[in-house]
């Protein structure tokens, strides 16, 4: 039992980092229909980025692992984020707009390993892990023979609090009627008088906000950060989109979680733990073969 | 590039090859181990990009498995021949353990391809991506093949006349497939999906014939590889190595097969002339992709298109 217990709360803080960067993929995908490859380097990047604004922060507010330094940092390195994902939308994807999507998507693996290979050198990032200061002051429960730390639940709190906003945002505001607009059809959207780029160069930043953001929730909860960092959860991330129905924003949330637990209670079993980093993939294809929709997606007919 | 052009390079491939073999061999006119080794890695390079030209280029789907496809062979191929002789004395067995390793390839093209009837594009990608991520993760666990730490003392059978040998049938085999009466429904996919359904082609097995002898070329590939570099380990056929091929394909020009064996000739030596500047290679590797997609999608070795054969 409380095997049981543990294992549920290590998945749902597992799933609700996939989560977080699952409602990324499906903005991205939802606009523009491509699998930004590059999302899981943003959310190296956002790693890195709170890793040097850290000692900063802390020299202004007079010390380390406070709330409001924890903010300020999370949501600079989600800025600093935001913005080169919109650089990279406007200087790798957006010529290739009207091109076929099989480019894109190369181009997009391209980014992804420039971005890989570059923060690998020796005078960037360079390749060896390095220690993930401690954001905030760190609590460990005890309910039985099952621990818990603060940050277990401050994970699947903030992933519920940005499925929260993005939902606001893209059902409420007039920008998120925009995205929706160009998501259904982009040339009508345009003709109506939406500013295709802009909404796209938005969702863009939306997206990497989030992903950096992810990536710093799983910098505290990872031994420490690498350039190759973003690889794994990324793709695990994308597989948790698909799950949920891609382009869904409770679909990716939905994906996220039930990645996270059964990946969790999979890697568990003694006889399958070392199959661990194939049991996402394994998933994946079950889905696609039997429901390629996903959980919570509708099924969409091709018209010629 | 007609048919009996086809025929022409094969017989040509094999001539030039069992030629070159003979004097790169040969102790007294070899060439320096340095040079036959990278040579080889060139005629293996040859066999992968132009089997997966079949899948990404002419057929059009999008495979980024095809590593995988290589494991399979390769250990396939290196377990038959050390189990048939630990000692490297049994090379009559090389044929038939490179044969061996295509076929189980071939079979996991079968398995990678039916569930591709359903996907198309980034879907595709993904789930090939993920093949070949099984596959290692499987081979990391098999204690029989050396598991994480990889196989180790595998014969050295590999020989500059049976790679290249190897590389003329795969070009041969591939363009003849093509510029064939049945090979046009794989242009057709390609061109179009459902105008080639409509028309009757039946989409779904071309698609998975594609998959099945790109997969078996793969093999054979990845067999000559293991009695290369006698050393195979799971590590060595990641994500980063399927990249490596379909960058040659690109590079060479989806569906073009000359472009495509200059390509895979050309990335095989590049690196190694420019070990100089090791530390930028990667990083400008993957800026020639950006560059390539953005300037020549078409490929750089792609410049007029050819009416009426494979392009």
């Amino acid at each position: 039992m409380d095997w049981l217990l543990q294992q549920s709360i290590n998945g749902l803080g597992l799933g609700s980092i996939y989560a977080l960067i699952a409602l990324g993929y499906t903005m991205v995908y939802g606009v523009l229909r491509f699998i930004n490859f590059a999302h899981s380097d943003i959310l190296m990047l956002g790693a890195f980025a709170a890793f040097y604004l850290e000692p900063q922060v802390s020299r202004l507010l007079g010390g380390p692992e406070s709330v409001l330094g924890a903010i300020l940092i999370a949501a600079l390195a989600a800025g600093l984020c935001a913005l080169l994902g919109i650089l990279i939308e406007f200087l790798a994807y957006r010529p290739l707009r009207q091109r076929p999507r099989l480019a894109v998507l190369i181009t997009a693996i391209g980014v992804s390993l420039f971005i890989e290979f570059t923060a690998q050198h020796d005078k960037v990032f360079s390749a060896k892990t390095q220690f993930f200061p401690r954001l905030l002051p760190e609590h460990t429960f005890q309910w039985g023979q099952v621990f818990f730390s603060s940050t277990d639940l401050l994970v699947p709190a903030v992933t519920a609090l940005m499925l929260g906003a993005m939902w606001f945002i893209v059902q409420k505001t007039r920008t998120g009627t925009a995205m929706r607009a160009v998501s259904f059809n982009q040339q009508a959207a345009s003709l109506m008088g939406v500013n295709v780029n802009r909404i796209i160069s938005f969702t863009f930043g939306l997206g990497s906000a989030l992903a950096a953001i992810a990536g710093i929730l799983y910098a505290m909860k990872a031994p420490g950060i690498e350039p190759l960092m973003g690889v794994q959860p990324g793709l695990r991330a994308f597989i948790a989109a698909v799950l949920g129905g891609i382009g869904n924003l409770p679909g990716a949330v939905v994906g996220g979680l039930v990645l996270g637990i059964l990946e969790t209670f999979l890697g568990g079993i003694p006889w399958l733990s070392s199959y661990r980093d194939g049991i996402a993939f394994a998933i994946l294809i079950l889905i696609l073969l039997f429901k390629p929709a996903g959980l919570l997606g509708k099924a969409t007919v091709e018209k010629v | 590039m007609s048919r009996s052009g086809a025929k022409r390079w094969l017989l040509l491939g094999i001539a030039l090859a069992a030629v070159a073999s003979y004097f790169a061999h040969s102790p007294e006119l070899g060439l320096n181990r340095y040079y036959l080794g990278v040579t080889i890695d060139a005629g293996i390079a040859i066999i992968l990009a132009v089997s997966l030209n079949l899948i990404n280029g002419h057929t059009g789907q999008f495979s980024l498995g095809h590593a995988g496809f290589m494991a399979v062979g390769g250990y396939t191929a290196a377990k038959i021949s050390l189990l048939v002789s630990p000692a490297g004395e049994a090379a009559w067995c090389f044929p038939l353990a490179l044969l061996a390793g295509g076929l189980l390839a071939a079979v996991a093209g079968l398995l990678v391809g039916i569930p591709s009837l359903r996907l198309r594009g980034d879907y595709l990608a993904i789930v090939t991506l993920g093949f070949g991520e099984i596959i290692r993760v499987a081979v990391q666990n098999m204690d029989s093949v050396g598991a994480a730490s990889g196989l180790k003392g595998i014969p050295k059978y590999t020989t500059l006349g049976w790679t290249f040998g190897l590389a003329a049938f795969t070009i041969y085999v591939i363009t003849a497939l093509v510029n064939s009466t049945y090979g046009r429904g794989f242009i057709a996919v390609h061109d179009d999906e459902v105008a080639a359904e409509s028309m009757g082609i039946p989409t779904t097995r071309y698609k998975v014939t594609a998959f099945v002898i790109g997969a078996f070329f793969a093999g054979i590939a990845g067999g000559l590889y293991a009695h290369h570099k006698q050393f195979l380990s799971p590590t060595g056929f990641d994500f980063l190595k399927s990249i490596d091929i379909v960058v040659m394909v690109i590079l060479g020009g989806m569906g073009r097969t000359a472009g495509v064996v200059a390509a895979a000739v050309i990335l095989t030596l590049l690196p190694e002339s420019l070990r100089a500047f090791a530390e930028y290679r990667m990083i400008s590797y993957s800026l020639l992709i950006i560059l390539l997609m953005m300037l020549r999608p078409q490929g750089l070795f792609a410049f007029s298109r050819k009416s009426g054969g494979a392009r």
